[in-house]
């Protein structure tokens, strides 16, 4: 007999914005220390009250908008209820009745051509805490508690994990390009939920939910594991099926029922009286859809149009931060695909001596934009701009300035050039008789040599060219 | 607890019920589960006060997160035989010029009938809750007690206006308080229902002070209303759930009281709290997570709701005829201690009085034994009719 595979998501998101849902505790940037990053009301003390973050409001319609989702223009929170140590109030702040975006729709480029995924709707709520065992002891850290999070509920819309594979590398992409998340690794968790019915059937088999799985790889195991599983049920009659919550275990491979004393606690939801109801005006929706980051596909099109290479493109849209860097930079009047190049090669190369990447890159459009500019203008050579570019990635100095007390702006005529040359090839007899000898290598030995005399001066490609002709005559 | 601090230009001692925050002085809303704690901070209402030159002299002794008849029931108290507020009893004696109270079921308007002095619950939303013990969120509203309006006045336009610390906090950032306003147009209803509730003792005070009214030119009518029980049972439901849900926090783990004997995580919670609350606020624990349970919630939160609206509507009509409505605060003029078997009537019996005022917001001025409720925003028709009958003396 052929199955069908029916896979719905509910995938939490962290979201990037500079502090808590509820509080003004920094938010995700990672603290050092457990609780480094708490105050009294993100800890569960008595006497403080939430007061929303509008930042997370605006964050959560833009993925709603990204998603094609209806925008709610009145949205409330709910209050679900349940005992862990993690969990300083003993209840999460999330949405039930009226979540912020509803009936969405995205679509899922696959081997298999184009799938349409509906998406349920988009939800805000607040992380939990975490706890740290030792020995006898259990620590609880109250760092991650209140970091907003938004939840994405599918409808049960996929039917193979690597569509549920494309759905999520997408999200991630998207969700970076958009600065809505940095979905580093444990930042996006997901919820699977997975029956198996008879190809061609309309009804659904049993369902089961396998929870809390942060690796793409698991979730693509975990969901082979599960569907095959129900697919023995249903063939061989191995087990009975019954709709339960599961989890995966990493090292066997295989999912496990999880105790019923988890899975079916009431957890009592109700409005949270201390949120008022959040309205979202036609004003503020505007002003969320303008400032909304161009969809990637756009961008990306826009990237391969000036040349960018199909590798730089990738690199360039699931980042916002280098993406925009790009844009500012191209803004300021330079040529994107050079500027692509300055950015993902030559200061990816100068951090990575430092062992850094990309990530950590602090610099300012308008320091790169006018290093760019001096190479451009023929003011200064390409070795030269990477010499500013070290001292400006690594002290962040003024990119002219240090070019003029360097020298490296240096003009250097044909003649000057010249008499360097004839003086390097003087000094180099040994270079000269391996030349003649057939060592090529020596070649580059003594363009070395020449460029060390002139300290990084002079238009590179007419060195070259005037050694060569020297060279050749000897 | 009782202590003065000697300032120039001391604008007065206020004394601070035990449910509302005070930075560095221990606050344990009369709950053995936060036996120890030490606020981080000040409610905003303290800060305001402090500000403006008054000095907070003291914390006062409240029943289990103020949940009681008026404060009988408190883990750091001795039970006494005639039932006393302990911020009424010091204001009355004149120990200070005014206290702070959160009213959530009444308790703080019965406690200055009780005692004789006034206290006012203001309009939902006009003072900050940040700094509250909070146990109803919806409805429980931080207020004063003083001997006369004057004093309510006074620290009223102190601690009330707009805070960006509390999100229920209203925009407007201050509120011109009058206690000295004519009230000679003023029309002002009787609620026979409620009236007929009250022992003798109480109508005749009721009636009496109607009397006083009369002579200031205002006009009294006594109507017929029938919704105050059904508000008293959807209040309870109300006040009961987010009750259990906020006092869900105090789970033994991170400060306060914590239970010697435990096994695991589940022991340190059911013996903490076991060891913790008081049988008042566990039964109204049970109370709220039944009417919050899956299956209760339609018919019972649900439905308490709808029914707040209903009688949300039905004020403001009444409030279209009427510019006050009077009533007893409570069915007595005084209280004898009682035991566990009474407590429940008594408590939640009592707040048929007082929950109108929680329920919808509005205001509700406690004041020579007599209780006035007034539209949103009519704390100024409530303290000065009540002003004008102070005016009057014995």
């Amino acid at each position: 007999m052929n199955y069908e595979v029916v896979i719905g998501l509910e995938t939490h998101v962290e979201l990037s914005t500079e502090s808590k849902i509820f509080c003004s505790c920094g938010g995700h940037s990672s603290p050092k220390e457990a609780n480094d990053c708490v105050c009294p009301a993100c800890s569960g003390m008595p006497g403080m009250l939430p007061v929303m973050n509008k930042r997370v409001i605006e964050l959560a319609v833009t993925a709603g908008l990204m998603l094609n989702c209806e925008i709610s223009r009145y949205t409330t929170f709910d209050k679900k209820n349940y005992y862990y140590p993690d969990l300083p109030c003993a209840y999460q702040i999330t949405q039930l009745n009226h979540p912020i975006c509803t009936n969405g729709c995205v679509t899922l480029k696959t081997s298999q051509g184009n799938r349409d995924v509906r998406i349920k709707q988009i939800h805000m709520e607040e992380d939990a805490g975490k706890l740290v065992h030792e020995g006898k002891f259990s620590f609880v850290d109250f760092n991650r508690t209140s970091v907003p999070l938004i939840e994405i509920v599918t409808q049960p819309d996929f039917r193979s994990a690597e569509e549920v594979l494309v759905y999520l590398n997408k999200l991630k992409s998207m969700f970076r390009s958009g600065g809505i998340s940095e979905c580093e690794e444990g930042a996006m968790r997901c919820d699977v939920n997975i029956s198996v019915r008879e190809e061609g059937s309309d009804k659904f088999g049993v369902r089961t939910e396998i929870k809390n799985m942060s690796s793409f790889e698991a979730i693509e195991r975990a969901i082979k594991y599960e569907a095959q599983r129900h697919m023995d049920a249903l063939e061989f009659e191995t087990e009975e099926l019954v709709q339960e919550t599961r989890r995966f275990d990493d090292v066997s491979g295989k999912t496990f029922a999880m105790r019923n004393k988890e899975t079916e606690a009431d957890y009592r939801y109700f409005p949270d009286a201390n949120l008022m109801p959040i309205v979202i005006d036609d004003e503020w929706l505007e002003q969320i859809k303008s400032a909304k980051p161009v969809e990637i596909d756009e961008k990306a099109q826009y990237y391969r149009d000036e040349g960018i290479s199909e590798k730089e493109i990738e690199m360039l849209v699931t980042n916002h931060k280098l993406s925009k860097l790009l844009d500012d930079v191209v803004a300021m009047g330079c040529n994107a695909k050079d500027t692509a190049v300055w950015i993902l090669t030559d200061c990816a190369g100068v951090l990575r001596k430092d062992g850094k990447t990309l990530n950590e890159l602090d610099v300012t459009a308008e320091k790169l934009s006018a290093i760019i500019k001096m190479v451009d203008s023929g003011d200064i050579n390409r070795n030269a701009g990477k010499k500013i570019l070290i001292a400006v990635v690594e002290e962040n100095v003024d990119p002219v300035a240090y070019c003029k007390e360097n020298g490296l702006d240096r003009k250097v005529d044909a003649g000057a050039i010249e008499s360097i040359i004839d003086n390097v090839i003087a000094q180099n007899p040994q270079a000269i008789e391996d030349l003649k000898n057939g060592k090529v290598k020596a070649k580059q030995a003594l363009f070395g040599a020449c460029m060390k005399e002139l300290k990084g001066a002079g238009d590179v490609a007419v060195i070259k060219e005037i050694l060569k002709a020297k060279l050749s005559n000897i | 607890m009782k202590y003065y601090t000697a300032q120039i230009n001391n604008k007065g001692n206020i004394a601070v019920d035990d449910t509302i925050l005070v930075k560095g002085a221990i606050t344990t809303a009369g709950s053995r589960i936060l036996e120890g704690f030490k606020p981080l901070f000040s409610a905003e209402a303290v800060t305001r006060l402090e500000d403006k030159g008054y000095v907070i002299s003291g914390k006062t002794n409240v029943g289990e997160f103020g949940l009681d008849l008026c404060g009988e029931f408190s883990y750091y108290s001795e039970k006494e035989d005639v039932i006393k507020g302990a911020a009424a009893e010091l204001v009355k004696n004149g120990d200070v010029k005014a206290a702070l109270g959160v009213d959530v079921n009444g308790s703080t308007r019965r406690a200055a009938a009780l005692s004789d002095v006034c206290f006012l619950k203001p309009t939902y939303g006009t003072v900050s809750r940040y700094g509250v013990v909070s146990t109803a969120a919806s409805g429980e509203q931080l207020g004063v007690y003083a001997k006369g309006v004057e004093t309510v006045k006074e620290v009223m336009d102190v601690i009330s206006g707009h805070d960006d610390k509390d999100g229920t906090s209203l925009k407007e950032t201050s509120y011109n308080y009058d206690c000295n306003a004519a009230v000679s147009d003023k029309k002002v209803c009787i609620v026979k229902e409620l009236l007929e509730k009250a022992d003798e003792k109480t109508k005749k005070t009721v009636l009496d002070y109607a009397e006083k009214l009369k002579a200031n030119g205002v006009k009294v009518e006594e109507i017929s209303l029938d919704f105050f029980g059904i508000a008293n049972t959807a209040w309870q439901i109300l006040y009961t759930a987010e009750t259990c849900n906020n006092v869900s926090r105090y789970d033994g783990v991170k400060y306060g009281f914590r239970a010697q004997e435990y096994k695991n995580i589940d022991e340190l919670y059911v013996n903490s709290r076991t060891e913790g609350f008081n049988f008042l606020t566990k039964a109204v624990i049970l109370y709220g997570s039944d009417v919050l349970s899956k299956n209760r919630y339609d018919d019972c939160y649900g439905k308490a709701l709808k029914v707040r609206r209903i009688i949300a509507e039905n004020m403001a009509k009444l409030f279209e005829n009427f510019d006050a409505v009077l009533t007893p605060v409570c069915s007595k003029t005084e209280f004898n201690a009682y035991g566990i078997d009474e407590a429940f009537i008594k408590v939640f019996g009592e707040g048929v009085f007082t929950c109108v005022a929680n329920l919808v917001g509005i205001p509700a001025l406690s004041c020579g034994g007599v209780q006035l409720m007034g539209n949103h925003f009519a704390e100024s028709t409530l303290l000065s009719l009540a002003g004008a009958v102070e005016r009057m003396g014995e």
